[in-house]
């Protein structure tokens, strides 16, 4: 408790000194705000949701939202809002294990293979090139189709997908950096092959990693939902996002707007939240125009 | 024996469009302690060949010929991981930009740990902070300030840092590469004495490589004057400053604004450097010279020492 205390000790006044950094810093500042309460909001959702959610017939079918049931309940008598509540977690899980995959992936091999260059070079930007070259929904969907359902499987489709975002991102950088004069000050000066990766090349390319990891936040949030929405996501007695997509759709023409609208709502805020922090770190950290 | 020798060396860019000779056939040699200037325009060479002393020509760099003995050992014989352990410790490079020549992630105070550590292992991170105030100290940087960021530096005080990177294994070779280009006339007047002074301290060889005789010819021994790749002129800096002998460092020199003669028309060297793809036969200089004679437009003249090692690469000397 005490370490979680500190923590929000540390971040918020790192986030209210980003306001003073004009428009990209509350540009930071909102979509991490939107973020943050999402998050806080799938943690908490045992605690504040009036009803369990995936407990059937907790009200009346197709009732509009109204007091008792603020935002209504679908098909099953199920209560929309516990369901708005916590139907992020599977989505959240999914896209952050992605991204670690991705790291974990995209990171070294687009350091080694730009360090390196010649046909190692050659060889990882056609592969990554030919993946970049698939909409992205379309081989997800292939990969997971593969794959099979749950988180793992999920987030691994995901990455893959999104691997070679990363990579030609670190592959521009590495290759301008590599060029450098530091660099080859630090080459004239006996430095190790793996001492330039890791301390001259690595430290100055994290901030291009950070906004690309942020970005691809967003987009495998939106990724998951279309893996969800498909049926490739988890067992449908999980409550998510994804599955009320799917069921308001088919509700939709009947006049319950209520199923689709508010779970639909809460992927938007959640990924325009990410996409914020992306464009305002961006902007924060590669300033292009000095004013 | 010379602490560097260099013999007929040949280094050639394997450009797409042909092969460009960049350094062609040069020797010279360096004692301990001595300060060489390397005198040329931008194209001349003179970065290749400084380059290649530590064996890092830029790609498609090759160096095609000759020898580099530092110590009496060919450098060019080393593997890859020997060389690695010479630079920085017995040669060292200072690069011409300051500006960015610094890792804009690390503190002042890690470039030094990162370098001696890189060398003796054995020694711990304090030790290595410690010594590294010592040599800001010699730089005249605060040492206080080893903490700090390069951006928060000056042009002047982030060259005098990478000279005390360069200084800080007590090398036996330090190639400075247009050091002061990037920085005025005042602090560079200052970087130039703190390079001689820390030769004077550390007993440390000096090549000093630039485009600006007036610079080398007072703080050199001994001065290599270069042109497209040739070595034209290889003499002590008094001599070169009294007596120069190949036409274009006698052009050189009369381009040097001289204060006291107030009425003197400042004398140019007509034309541009040739173009390395094609180099004009013969001589490589002679459509810029108003010597040049018939036999310097269809042979290249050799390397002559006219008088105790003053040597010259011109025909008016002799070798016809």
């Amino acid at each position: 408790m005490e370490t979680r205390q500190s923590m929000l000790a540390s971040v918020l006044p790192a986030l209210a000194s980003l306001t003073k950094r004009g428009l990209a810093g509350w540009i930071t500042v909102i979509g991490s705000g939107m973020v943050i309460s999402i998050v806080l909001m799938t943690l908490l959702a045992p605690w504040i949701s009036p009803y369990n959610p995936s407990a059937i017939n907790i009200g009346p079918r197709f009732c509009p939202p109204n007091g008792q049931f603020p935002l209504g309940t679908n098909h099953l008598g199920q209560d929309m809002l516990s369901r708005v509540f916590s139907g992020g977690s599977i989505m959240l899980q999914v896209a952050a294990l992605s991204v670690v995959v991705c790291l974990v992936i995209g990171v070294p091999i687009g350091l080694l293979a730009s360090y390196a260059g010649g046909n190692l070079d050659k060889v990882c930007s056609l592969v990554m090139d030919s993946v970049y070259a698939f909409p992205a929904l379309v081989l997800a969907i292939a990969i997971a189709a593969i794959l099979g359902t749950g988180v793992v499987n999920m987030a691994l489709a995901i990455a893959v997908v999104y691997v070679p975002s990363y990579f030609r991102i670190i592959r521009s950088q590495v290759l301008t950096i590599k060029e450098l004069l530091y660099t080859e000050a630090a080459r004239a000066t006996g430095a190790k092959g793996r001492t330039i990766l890791l301390r001259y090349i690595l430290p100055n390319v994290i901030p291009s990693i950070v906004v690309v990891a942020t970005v691809n936040f967003a987009d495998a949030i939106l990724t998951a939902a279309g893996l969800t929405f498909v049926g490739l996501g988890v067992a449908k007695d999980i409550p998510d996002w994804g599955w009320d997509l799917t069921d308001g759709r088919a509700l939709l023409p009947s006049g319950a707007w209520w199923v689709i609208t508010f779970p639909g709502l809460m992927i938007v805020l959640l990924a325009l939240g990410f996409t914020l922090i992306g464009e305002g770190l961006s902007e924060l950290l590669h300033p292009r125009l000095e004013q | 024996m010379p602490l560097l020798e260099v013999d007929s060396l040949t280094v050639d860019y394997r450009a797409r469009r042909g092969n460009i000779r960049a350094v062609d056939d040069l020797s010279f040699s360096l004692e301990k302690g001595e300060t060489l200037g390397l005198v040329g325009e931008s194209g001349s060479g003179k970065s290749t060949l400084g380059l290649s002393l530590i064996r890092l020509v830029p790609y498609p760099g090759v160096i095609v010929n000759g020898s580099i003995r530092i110590d009496g050992t060919d450098i060019l014989n080393l593997s890859e991981e020997e060389m690695r352990l010479i630079r920085g410790r017995k040669v060292t490079y200072v690069f011409q930009d300051p500006m960015t020549s610094l890792n804009p992630v690390k503190k002042i105070g890690d470039h030094f740990v990162e370098l001696i550590r890189t060398h003796e292992s054995n020694i711990s991170d304090e030790e290595a902070l410690k010594r590294a105030k010592i040599l800001l100290n010699d730089v005249g940087i605060l040492p206080e300030r080893i903490n700090d960021y390069p951006h928060q530096f000056s042009g002047g005080m982030r060259q005098r840092i990478m000279i005390a990177l360069a200084i800080a294994l007590n090398p036996d070779l330090v190639i400075a590469d247009e050091p002061t280009t990037a920085l005025d006339v005042i602090v560079q007047a200052k970087i130039l004495d703190l390079l001689k002074s820390l030769r004077d301290k550390y007993g440390m060889a000096l090549i000093l490589i630039t485009h600006d005789l007036s610079i080398v010819l007072e703080r050199c021994d001994k001065i290599i004057v270069m042109y497209a790749g040739h070595l034209i002129e290889y003499v002590n800096s008094t001599d070169l400053h009294r007596n120069p002998r190949h036409p274009y460092t006698q052009g050189l020199l009369r381009s040097i604004p001289n204060i006291e003669l107030t009425d003197q028309k400042l004398e140019a060297i007509p034309g541009s450097p040739p173009d390395l793809l094609n180099p004009p036969k013969g001589c490589r200089f002679w459509p810029r010279c108003s010597y040049a004679m018939k036999i310097c437009h269809t042979k290249e003249p050799p390397v002559i020492d006219v008088e105790h090692s003053h040597v010259v690469r011109c025909f008016l000397y002799g070798g016809a």
